[in-house]
């Protein structure tokens, strides 16, 4: 199935919480396959960026460590109803993906 | 005499051992929810579809419970089996073209005893067929569901779809013809007798030990609303599963061998879990843990 992205804002006592959930399987390369015996390759979300209204307000570094299926949340400051907010992430193989809402 | 009396003593044990099977299922699912409703009085009976959560002593567990719902996981998972729902099969149609009503609200009444074929039929058997009659070749129509996860695994997010189209539907379910009581009373064998090395009945754990710990950190949770919240996402998983992949679980937890995926003793005990939780809304999918 292809990844999907989610994205989510909730208001959180003057701060906004953005939440981002992405399919993904965060195979750290340490795994094999039980039937094959071959090293799983690794595939992982390297960067993950945040922007509100176009300009870029928080970029994280993930690695193997992080589960599968992630769910990354940012709180923000000032954020402001009708605002948009865009993640957007990159993984070691080269795929990427990204997803837009409105803080509501 | 001795002989008489013994005679007798046999007489009374048969007896008594029939009387239970010939109780009706009505009296039997009164007897059955009131056992919870006296056990936990605080509890309102439709939370009893949350499951474990509800139930008195499990407030950590309902606290982490609610954080998980604000962006449940199980999302990823019924956004493709939705997307399976809507993509025409081969012969041009739907899923929602095999069912009553587009599929919409008739889950409440699964799983339910088909007359023609005689059999016990659940929703992943009527989508399995769904999709052989309309010549789509998923893996898991050809698939051992018991063993690969990669088949399993879209049935149920499938029927979990189908599921999640009934939300807050309340169980009802038709027993009223005599094969179905007849698989009803299987059911209830299998969730009455002990098995397994650890020599547990379904009963032992989900009625006498409901709300409590086992081995040290395995919140059991009531029977009262087991099936609701099927196919369901937990944590342990990390995935949307079928109830069938549940209860092979539940079996090998007491060290017993677990019977295959979608067989019919299960669809038995499926029936008769969802007959004992009649009333109840559904909450399909959820998370669990």
């Amino acid at each position: 199935m292809a990844r999907q992205t989610r994205i989510r804002t909730k208001p959180q006592e003057g701060v906004t919480e953005v939440l981002v959930l992405v399919s993904h399987p965060m195979e750290t390369g340490q795994r094999t396959d039980p039937k094959t015996k071959e090293k799983i390759p690794a595939h992982f979300i390297q960067k993950m960026t945040f922007t509100l209204n176009g300009k870029e307000i928080a970029v994280a570094d993930l690695g193997i460590a992080v589960s599968k299926d992630p769910l990354v949340a940012i709180r923000v400051k000032g954020a402001k109803p009708g605002d948009k907010v865009k993640v957007a992430w990159s993984d070691n193989q080269g795929e990427s993906g990204s997803e837009e809402t409105t803080v509501g | 005499m001795k002989r008489i009396l013994i005679l007798v003593a046999a007489i009374g044990l048969t007896g008594a051992a029939t009387a239970p099977a010939l109780a009706d299922p009505a009296s039997d699912l009164k007897q059955f929810q009131d056992f919870f409703k006296k056990k936990f009085q605080t509890v309102k009976f439709d939370d009893f579809a949350n499951g474990l959560y509800v139930l008195p002593g499990n407030e950590d567990y309902l606290e982490q419970w609610k954080a998980y719902n604000e962006f449940p996981p199980y999302e990823l998972g019924l956004a493709n089996g939705k997307k399976m729902w809507e993509t025409p099969l081969k012969s041009g149609k739907t899923f929602a073209s095999c069912f009553k009503n587009g599929g919409k609200n008739i889950a409440q009444h699964y799983p339910y005893w088909d007359q023609t074929t005689q059999k016990v039929r659940t929703a992943e058997m009527d989508l399995m067929d769904c999709a052989k009659r309309n010549e789509a070749d998923f893996k898991f129509l050809t698939a051992d569901l018991g063993k690969e996860q990669g088949a399993r695994v879209p049935l149920a997010e499938l029927t979990a779809y189908f599921y999640s189209l009934s939300k807050g539907q309340r169980i009802s379910i038709d027993l009223s013809q005599p094969g179905a009581v007849k698989a009803y009373e299987e059911g209830k064998k299998f969730w009455w007798s002990r098995r397994g090395q650890l020599n547990f009945a379904c009963a032992n754990c989900h009625m006498d030990l409901a709300g409590k710990n086992l081995g040290g950190n395995q919140p059991l949770s009531a029977a009262l609303g087991h099936t609701t919240a099927w196919p369901a996402q937990r944590l342990e998983w990390g995935r949307i599963e079928t109830i069938h992949f549940r209860y092979m679980t539940c079996n090998s937890q007491v060290r017993a061998k677990s019977l295959k995926h979608g067989s019919e003793a299960y669809n038995h005990l499926q029936l008769y879990e969802t007959y004992m939780s009649s009333g109840l809304p559904l909450s399909a999918p959820a998370m669990r843990n």
